[in-house]
This record gives structure tokens, C-alpha cells and sequence, in this order.
């Protein structure tokens, strides 16, 4: 099992390059920094800064199963009777779909319960409708606004402003997080965003960028700017799901490094569908040459009744062998991500496929490795 | 039951087949898959090309790809017919816009347009450009009649459909209806949509900037004489897609959201009236060895203690039994919607597949019918 290491060396911590778009660059810099100090020193893969942090934002290469693995976190931080809301940003309906539930509304569903009484709730980001909530709220659009977007006007806007489209759903994403009930206090314990995959996520989170794609005045700017206010707080961590193949660690690396340039918080990297090793660890390398020893083999299996011929000893060697390849290329996969010096969290591969059962299988497994 | 299997050898040999598209959504080995066609062909004595839009560091580098580079490369590879040639190009979106721009509009123009800034949101980030740009590459490609067969693999889009959609989205956002109307809003405009869009055309104002706008009018303007081309082009590929010689293979993997999507294609393609050649079903897990599960399982838990080496072989055969009975389960689910489509199941290989004797095992398999 692996630990969090001490990190070996600080993030690039670069004040240019956001200059000029009138952010507070200084305060981000300085919680980013004393966030990394904190997380070194813990040995808990889910640090301080994780069990701190109330919104997580999940992201991975395509195909990883990175909506599953948020829905399993979700669940995971919902135990004990708090509250936790879902939400998905590229209009896929990857989560009704987990669930087993009618495509999402624009509208904050409870889609599953959690052991001990909590519950997780789903929401659908539509940037639509996200757009058309502000002109309701600041312009009083109401029915006009329905037929514009008829019309297609909001895919205009948005497509000539393609950073508009991040600032609307993180906006929306940050009211989540921050909205107080009736009683003053946080309506979500937690929020889980199922983000955009690794290749997109930083210019996703990087409001800073998109803002000079938005006039410097008027309620969508001021909404960007708490935006990036929440995503360089202690509020906000990024976890990044990969599977232990050559292409998403590659860009799970790449990520991580263009996080930091961001000066965003990762907090943990979670191995998704990582296979289980079967064979001793001293065995491995003799299976995956397909060298162990048929006599050994036949021998055993007659111990347990069955008499395997030739055609049979070597198609269970074969099997042996691919498996080993397997443990083996995962193994190198995951020593390159050790060296990140980041926390990892393990999950195994699931049989059946990712249903609703495996999302709580994930859930209890993320439990175990104490995420709370 | 008799189902139909997929024999792609004789469709890639076949002198009549020009190009191969292969689609399916992301992570499923669409370019390992399109690059060991391609080498196949090749092999079989065929002058080929193949268009990836974005592959593995180490698959590039072994099909000598270096860096995006808009023109075919040819392989340096020994190939089983010495007549046969393998070429390799990696796309580079914005640059084949910026091309396609420059063949419909005079040194002028062309460098107006490439010079405005709302251009440069356009050729790189509208969402679709990939797809509408991959889809122009390969009509370029086919109009030099340079090769005999071309296989193109499809960029990972969102969804399997944006590739068929993005031309279409691109070239009525490029029409530029609502550009005019918010740029040039003339009385009788706002008579006909009301007060609503004045308003709208003041919030749009408010939360873009003035500049924004602006741009895009200028951009409109430029661009105005080549809709016309544009929209002619695309519906030249459309047709493309639609020639005999032109065959689509869809790749999943054995998983329900892949597979979904394949289904969704199938459909799709079909109602498109698209050559549709069949599924190629990525990576499965057929069982190397003819145990069954049963006496595997009584074995396993008998020896555990007194043979473990023998007992640890025997829990990867059962994993494997039980990965495979879920495989089985999801195609049967597939075959029963999609009866009369052909299907060829390719086995994992144990590895990544990023080399050339790879790429032919692949190909081996893909052609096994």
C-alpha cells in the first residue's frame, strides 16, 4: 500500500502571468503555500487539507471513471448523516445514469443514501440554464430569455466567450458550496464536482484566464472573481483519477504540473480499477516470462482433483502470464506517481462494471483507506 | 443464433475501399486500432495513410510521428508486400483551418481573417473544430488520390455523434445569424423579436464587452464570402462519407457506457444511411484455458494451503471466467438490439500496444474472421 510521501519540492509558486487581470494573486500564493507545507507533513493519504476541504474537485483522462469514482467519493463523504451534493458539468447525465435515475433537471436531486444516515444529493449544471438564471436575476428576462435561448442566442454567447461558459458553471458550482440554509448555517457539508477531464480541467478552473474574455464590470465578473477566491482557498482540492496505463499517468503528470502552475491545490491522486495481484510477488516476473514450473503446477492442480493435459497447462500459463505483465506494467505505472510525492488512494478493478452496487463497493473501500 | 462476423481483411484489402473511419468513444483504442489497419493494408500490398488525431507519446514515436504535422509521413517500416506503403499524419486543427481559409479568400483577406481575434477562439476552441477539421483533412487527403486507402480515426469527442454534427454546428455558427442581429441591430430586427432582445442584446453586451462584439461583426464580414464555400465543402465530405469506398467501423470496449455509445452510432449511421461495416469489440478477455468455473473453484479453495502457486493460477482463471461472463453478458445485450450487425471481437493483449510487431499482432487479430 502507498503512503503519502514527504514532498521533495514545493510547487512553482509564479506570481506573473495573471498580473493585470485585477485577481487577488497575492492571496492565493500565499494559502496555496501554506497548504503544501501542512499536507507534507501527513502520512494519512487523506490529509488534513482533504478532510478540510469542502469542495472536491474530480477530474482524469476520459475513460478513467472519473464519474464513478466521484459518486463513490460523494457517498464515502456523506456517511454519518452529513449532506453532500454531486455535481456534473459537461451535460452528459453520467450520473442519473450511475444512479439509475431519469435524467437530472437543473435542480439539486437526492439520488442516494448513505450509511449512517447522510445523504448525497445530484445536481446538473446546465449552462443554459445557468445563463439564463443571471439575466433572470440581474436583467429580469424571465419569458424573453426562453425564446432567446430557443433561438440559440445562449450558444452564441457562449461559444464567443468560450471562458464564459467555465465562469457560469463554477459560478454556480460556488453557490452550491457556499449557500446557507434558513438555520445560517452550510447546506452542504461537502460538494463533489465531476469536472472536466485532465486535458481541460486547469483552463476549466483557471476563471482567471477566462475573465478577460468577460467585460471588467457587471455581476458575472464579480461572480468570477469569488470563483477564483473559493479555488485558491483551503475550501477547494483537486483529486485526479487515473488508471495505472501508460496515457493517463502521462497526463495525470501533466496535469499535476500545470495544477501547481495554476496554484491550484491537488490533494489526491486516486488509482482507479487497479488490478489485484493473485501471484507472490517473488513469482511474478517468472509468470510474466511464462516460466513457472508446469510439473509444480500439474502437480497442485491433481491435489485439487483436476488433471490438466498439455493444452490446458499452457493456457493457464498463458493466463498467468498476461496477468503478471499486468501487476507488473501497473507497478511502473504507479512508481511514477509515488514520485509525484502526493497521497494515492487505491481502488480495485470492478467485475461486474461500474454500477449503482459498485459505487458503494468504491465507497466503502475509499472508507477504508480514511476518507472521511 | 447466427451472427454475422466482421471480416475486415477482405474489406481492407478490397482495391474498391478508399477510406476507413473508425469511431467509438473515447478510451476505447480507436488509434491503435486505426493505426494496425493501416498496417495491415499496407502489409497486404496497399498504398495507405492514416490519419490520428491524437495519439500515445510511444505509438506516434514507433509510426515516426515527432510532432503535429499537417502532411503525411511515410512510415520507415519493412512491410510483408514490398509494394505496400504505410504514411502517418498526426492533425493539426488550427493549422488546417488556417489553410482551408487561405484556399477560399485572396492573401488579403486571408490574412485579415487569421489576424482577427475572434478567429483564433474559433480554429481552436469551438467545441467541434477537431471533429469539422479531421473530417476536412480527409477530404483534402482523398481529393489528391494519392493514396488507395486512407484510415482516419476520429477525435475523442464528448460524444461518438459530435463527429457527425460538428460541421453542421460550425458552419450555421458561422452563418452568423446571431452575430448579425446582435451586431447590426437594426429597427425592423428589433421590431420582429421584441423588446426581449434588446435587452438580451444589452445583457450580452454588458457581460462580453463591446470589443467582443466588434470583433465578431468583423469577423462575420470577412468572412461572409465564404459560407458559400464552406458550406459546399462541408456537404462535399458529407458525401464522401456516403460513397461506396467508404466504410465505417465502430470500437468499444465490453462496457455499458461504451457500448451505449456504439449502439447510439450504429443507429445513427444507419438512419444517415452511412456504409456501416460493423463493431470491432476492443480488449475482451476470452479464457486461455478450457476449465470451468465450478471444478476451478473447488480446486482453488482445496489447495490454497498445499499448493499455493497452483491455487494463486487458478484464482486468475476464475477473475477471468468472471470477467469474461460479464463480457458475454453485454454483448448478448448489444446482439439483441443490434441483430444483423457484424461484429469481430479482438482478445487484450497483455501490454499496451505502442510498437510495430504490436500494431501486426493487433492486426492479425483484427483481420482473424
Amino acid at each position: 500500500m502507498t503512503s503519502a510521501e514527504p514532498r521533495t519540492a514545493a510547487p512553482p509558486t509564479t506570481n506573473d502571468g495573471t498580473s493585470g487581470a485585477g485577481t487577488p494573486d497575492g492571496t492565493a500564493t500565499a494559502a496555496g503555500n501554506g497548504r503544501v507545507a501542512k499536507s507534507a507533513a501527513a502520512r494519512d493519504p487523506w490529509t488534513s487539507d482533504c478532510h478540510r476541504a469542502r469542495l472536491h474537485v474530480v477530474t482524469g483522462k476520459g475513460g478513467t471513471g472519473k464519474t464513478t469514482v466521484a459518486a463513490a467519493l460523494a457517498l464515502t463523504l456523506a456517511t454519518d448523516g452529513r449532506r453532500v451534493l454531486l455535481v456534473e458539468v459537461e451535460e452528459r447525465q453520467g450520473i442519473a445514469r450511475l444512479f439509475d435515475v431519469p435524467p437530472l433537471p437543473y435542480e439539486e436531486r437526492k439520488v442516494a443514501v448513505a450509511s449512517g444516515g447522510g445523504e448525497v444529493r445530484a445536481l446538473a449544471v446546465d449552462v443554459e440554464a445557468a445563463l439564463l438564471e443571471y439575466f433572470q436575476i440581474f436583467y429580469s428576462l424571465g419569458f424573453a430569455g426562453r425564446s432567446l435561448k430557443k433561438m440559440g442566442a445562449v450558444e452564441f454567447a457562449t461559444t464567443l466567450a468560450p471562458g464564459l461558459r467555465d465562469v457560469l458553471l463554477t459560478g454556480k458550482v460556488k453557490e452550491t458550496v457556499t449557500r446557507l440554509g434558513s438555520d445560517s448555517k452550510l447546506v452542504y457539508d461537502a460538494v463533489v464536482m465531476d469536472a472536466p477531464p485532465t486535458g481541460r480541467v486547469v483552463t476549466f478552473l483557471g476563471v482567471t484566464g477566462a475573465m478577460s474574455d468577460i467585460a471588467r464590470r457587471g455581476p458575472i465578473h464579480s461572480q468570477a472573481e469569488g470563483v477564483v477566491r473559493l479555488l485558491h482557498s483551503a475550501d477547494t482540492i483537486v483529486h485526479l483519477v487515473t488508471l495505472l496505463e501508460d496515457m493517463p499517468v502521462t497526463e495525470t503528470l501533466e496535469a499535476i504540473e500545470h495544477l501547481h502552475e495554476a496554484e491550484l491545490p491537488v490533494g489526491t491522486i486516486i488509482v482507479n480499477a487497479a488490478t489485484v495481484s493473485r501471484l507472490p510477488a517473488a513469482s511474478l516476473t517468472q509468470a510474466a516470462e511464462n516460466r513457472l514450473d508446469k510439473a509444480r503446477l500439474a502437480a497442485g492442480l491433481a491435489q485439487g482433483g483436476i488433471t490438466a493435459d498439455e493444452v490446458m497447462l499452457d493456457g493457464l500459463a498463458a493466463e498467468a502470464a498476461e496477468h503478471a505483465i499486468r501487476v507488473l506494467d501497473e507497478a511502473d505505472c504507479r512508481e511514477e506517481l509515488v514520485a509525484t510525492g502526493l497521497p494515492i488512494l487505491s481502488l480495485p478493478r470492478l467485475v461486474d462494471g461500474a454500477d449503482l452496487g459498485g459505487v458503494y463497493e468504491l465507497a466503502d473501500r475509499l472508507a477504508e483507506q480514511g476518507v472521511r | 443464433m447466427t451472427k454475422r462476423v466482421l471480416d475486415l481483411g477482405p474489406l481492407l484489402r478490397d482495391s474498391h475501399t478508399k477510406v476507413v473511419v473508425i469511431c467509438g468513444s473515447g478510451g476505447v483504442g480507436k488509434t491503435t486500432t486505426a493505426a494496425s489497419m493501416a498496417l495491415w493494408a499496407a502489409d497486404a500490398g496497399r498504398k495507405v495513410a492514416v490519419l490520428t488525431i491524437d495519439p500515445a507519446k510511444r505509438l506516434a514515436q514507433s509510426l515516426g510521428l515527432e510532432a503535429l504535422d499537417n502532411d503525411p509521413r511515410r512510415v520507415d517500416v519493412e512491410l510483408a508486400d514490398p509494394k505496400g506503403e504505410l504514411w502517418a499524419m498526426m492533425l493539426d486543427t488550427s493549422r488546417t483551418f488556417d489553410e482551408m481559409v487561405a484556399a477560399h479568400s485572396t492573401p488579403e483577406r486571408a490574412a485579415a481573417i487569421l489576424g482577427n481575434p475572434f478567429y483564433k477562439v474559433i480554429s481552436t476552441s469551438f467545441s467541434g473544430t477537431q471533429e469539422y477539421m479531421a473530417m476536412e483533412k480527409l477530404s483534402t487527403l482523398a481529393a489528391t488520390g494519392q493514396f488507395e486507402l486512407i484510415v482516419v480515426d476520429t477525435p475523442p469527442s464528448r460524444s461518438a455523434l459530435d463527429f457527425l454534427d460538428a460541421p453542421q454546428r460550425l458552419s450555421s455558427f458561422l452563418d452568423g445569424r446571431m452575430i448579425r442581429l446582435l451586431s447590426l441591430p437594426t429597427r425592423g430586427v428589433m421590431k420582429i423579436l421584441g423588446a426581449g432582445f434588446t435587452l438580451f442584446s444589452k445583457a450580452v453586451t454588458t457581460v462580453l464587452g463591446g470589443q467582443m462584439l466588434h470583433d465578431a461583426a468583423q469577423f462575420v464580414q470577412l468572412f461572409e464570402d465564404m459560407f458559400g464555400g464552406f458550406r459546399e465543402r462541408a456537404q462535399h465530405t458529407y458525401e464522401l462519407l456516403r460513397a461506396p469506398g467508404t466504410a465505417f467501423v465502430v470500437v468499444s470496449i465490453c462496457e455499458a457506457d461504451s457500448l451505449r455509445e456504439a449502439s447510439y452510432f450504429a443507429d445513427r449511421l444507419r438512419a444517415e444511411r452511412m456504409p456501416l461495416a460493423g463493431l470491432i469489440l476492443n480488449r475482451t478477455h476470452p479464457p486461455l484455458a478450457k476449465l470451468p468455473l465450478p471444478a476451478a473453484e473447488v480446486a482453488q479453495e482445496k489447495i490454497e494451503r498445499s499448493a499455493p502457486l497452483a491455487a494463486a493460477v487458478l484464482g486468475i482463471h476464475t477473475d477471468r471466467q468472471a470477467v469474461r461472463a460479464a463480457e458475454l453478458h453485454m454483448r448478448a445485450r448489444f446482439d439483441r438490439v443490434h441483430t444483423d450487425l457484424p461484429v469481430i471481437e479482438v482478445a487484450a493483449l497483455a501490454s499496451d500496444a505502442h510498437d510495430v510487431p504490436a500494431l501486426r499482432e493487433i492486426g492479425r487479430r483484427l483481420t482473424a474472421a
